[in-house]
């Protein structure tokens, strides 16, 4: 027995260590960072109360929160519609909607900006339209547009594997004792999948929360979060600010997975 | 509560263009019980689900309910109750809250739809179970549940998608005569598909045997066991015999001897017999050996070898043979019959 013991302890010890050396010991060095300025643990309450770094939270949740929602608005229709359908092509279509997963978010921001920059084709379409050019790449809605392109990737998978699980029968089932089309989206379809769109909207949100590459290419006018805490760390070498409002950014983020977690009763993993 | 149906040429093809069902007529009247039987793939579903509304025939195809066109009507407006073979019943509501579901659809006030509820509940003796989660209940349980939330809308049909199928099989045997009073007592108009003959011939006031999109034979159970029209309903409903040999002199010259056979020409023949049309009988004309011996309870089913040419099936409730043993076989008169055509 207590050589059983021993060999667990022996083989867990690696996976504690790891947790130890690259989670809990970083976090705890951040936070402490955080209160190691000149006004100490009030930096926490600055960071609060200071009317930049509130709007710039508050900018960057909203952000995170409007993106959330078009996603998995879009990104729901889409992966029913791919699961629901064979049609020719499809295999195609979906391969396409994953591409984006592979580009990092500077690759994002560069497309936003030949999409809606000043040499944008938004713009020059919006020229020969209305004589006006239309640029918004340099935006919070060039900013969302990006977000929306690497989201909708991932959230469709995941969409689109729940929706496969759906038992048409349970449609027909409802629509048999009376129900039209959009009570049976409301009282199977949305049901059904609930755990999924949780899960994925939580993941969408934490990393629209912590996109840098996007924000850091389109940066003109924009100060979400991660720019404002890269902006403090290198250009002010305000590293107590910058280790504060990462740690500030770090447990929203957390806050709404878990709640997610909570709610969808099922595995939603914290993104890093 | 009773809707005669009828079907008139509906026929049912894919989108890829395989054909699924042909061009079928059928009738069911006020308060009858049909069953679809047929093997798996033979287009009973698909006619079930054109009767539901949830496929829409072929063009030419019609479908009526108590003399009104439906075919239009998509299945959240013809008012039929279904059963699936799944239950399909809701996850996210409560026992009462699925048999309550379409009584809310219909904005039936909550007092009134908690009243029927609970009518519901207390016909398919469920009561104590209302405020269950589904995945919770037992199959029996959900098969109730199913059948109570189906009929909770006063539907004009009941349609049943192999309703018995999931469950073992003594409950199955239970919930069949169950289900049999149900529709005897409630008078509704009811469809019922299955691949279980016996099923089948228990709860079907007639039945429509299928095979490969068509509707082979309808008929009371009595008439489908004993006067089929196909060899395919012959052979698919009970247990068949097929005896090879020859006629001559008014006998059925099988190896190991003969049968009585009036009426049948002489020549080459294929006859056949049900297990019970044969008896164990030491004066018998026929001789073979015992292969096998299944005892079933009630009876023992024999495989006899020798006697023909394939071995035979007999059924016995006396003390059965042992394996080896010869025994002596006699025909119940009208037995061996000529096989309908193929």
């Amino acid at each position: 027995m207590g050589n059983d013991r021993l060999a667990l302890a022996a083989l867990v010890a690696p996976a504690i260590a790891f947790l130890i050396a690259f989670f809990v010991f970083p976090l705890l060095m951040m936070a402490r960072t955080g209160a190691s300025g000149p006004d100490g643990l009030a930096t926490y309450l600055t960071i609060l109360v200071d009317a930049r770094y509130l709007a710039s939270l508050g900018k960057t949740v909203l952000l995170a929160g409007t993106v959330t929602l078009t996603t998995l608005a879009i990104a729901g229709v889409a992966g029913v519609f791919l699961a629901r359908h064979r049609f020719p092509g499809r295999r195609v279509l979906t391969a396409f909607l994953t591409l984006p997963l592979a580009f990092p978010g500077v690759v994002v921001g560069f497309m936003v900006i030949l999409l809606a920059g000043r040499q944008g084709v938004v713009g020059t379409i919006a020229e020969a339209l209305t004589g006006e050019r239309l640029v918004f790449a340099y935006s919070l809605a060039g900013l969302f547009v990006g977000y929306l392109y690497f989201s909708i990737p991932r959230t469709v998978l995941t969409v689109m594997a729940a929706a496969e699980k759906l038992d048409p029968a349970l449609e027909e089932g409802a629509r048999s004792l009376g129900a039209g089309r959009w009570r049976v989206v409301r009282d199977v379809v949305l049901p059904g999948l609930e755990g999924a769109l949780l899960a994925a909207g939580a993941i969408c949100f934490a990393t629209a929360m912590g996109a840098f590459g996007t924000a850091f290419t389109l940066a003109t006018q924009i100060d979400v979060l991660p720019m404002v805490i890269y902006a403090e760390f290198t250009v002010g070498a305000n590293i107590a600010v910058a280790a504060a409002l990462s740690f500030v950014l770090g447990a929203i983020t957390w806050a709404v997975l878990a709640i997610a977690r909570t709610a969808a009763g099922a595995n939603v993993a914290a993104a890093g | 509560m009773t809707t005669p149906i009828r079907l008139q040429a509906c026929g049912f093809t894919h989108a890829d263009g395989t054909c699924a069902l042909q061009p079928t007529d059928l009738s069911v009247e006020a308060g009858e019980t049909l069953a679809l039987l047929g093997p798996s793939g033979c287009g009973k579903t698909t006619l079930l689900r054109l009767v539901a509304g949830l496929a829409r025939p072929d063009p030419g195809g019609c479908v009526l309910f108590d003399g009104r066109d439906v075919t239009d009507l998509p299945v959240e407006r013809r008012n039929v109750g279904m059963v699936f073979q799944s239950y399909a019943l809701f996850p996210n509501l409560d026992v009462a809250g699925n048999v309550g579901y379409g009584l809310k659809i219909r904005r039936v006030p909550p007092g009134e739809r908690a009243a029927r509820v609970a009518r519901m509940l207390a016909m398919m003796r469920i009561q104590e179970l209302a405020h269950r989660r589904v995945d919770q209940l037992s199959g029996g349980q959900k098969q109730r549940v199913a059948l109570a939330r189906a009929l909770a809308v006063e539907p004009a049909v009941l349609l049943l998608d192999e309703p018995l199928t999931a469950l073992d099989a003594k409950l199955r045997e239970q919930l069949r005569v169950e289900l049999a009073g149900l529709l005897r007592s409630l008078r509704i108009t009811a469809i019922f598909v299955t691949h279980d003959q016996g099923e089948a011939l228990a709860l079907g006031d007639r039945v429509a045997v299928m095979r490969a999109g068509r509707i082979e034979q309808v008929g009371s159970p009595h008439e489908i066991y004993h006067r089929p029209r196909t060899r395919f309903v012959a052979s698919f409903v009970g247990i068949l015999n097929l005896l090879e040999g020859e006629v001559a002199d008014g006998l059925f010259r099988l190896p190991g001897g003969s049968l009585p056979a009036s009426g049948v020409a002489p020549g080459p023949a294929v006859l056949a017999c049900r297990p019970e049309q044969l008896r164990l009988d030491p004066s018998g004309t026929l001789a073979g050996r015992i292969a096998a011996a299944f005892f079933l309870g009630d009876r023992t089913r024999l495989v006899v070898e020798g006697a023909a040419a394939q071995p035979i099936v007999v059924e016995t409730v006396a003390a059965a043979p042992r394996p080896g043993e010869v025994v002596r076989l006699a025909a119940e008169p009208g037995c061996p019959w000529p096989l309908p055509p193929a």
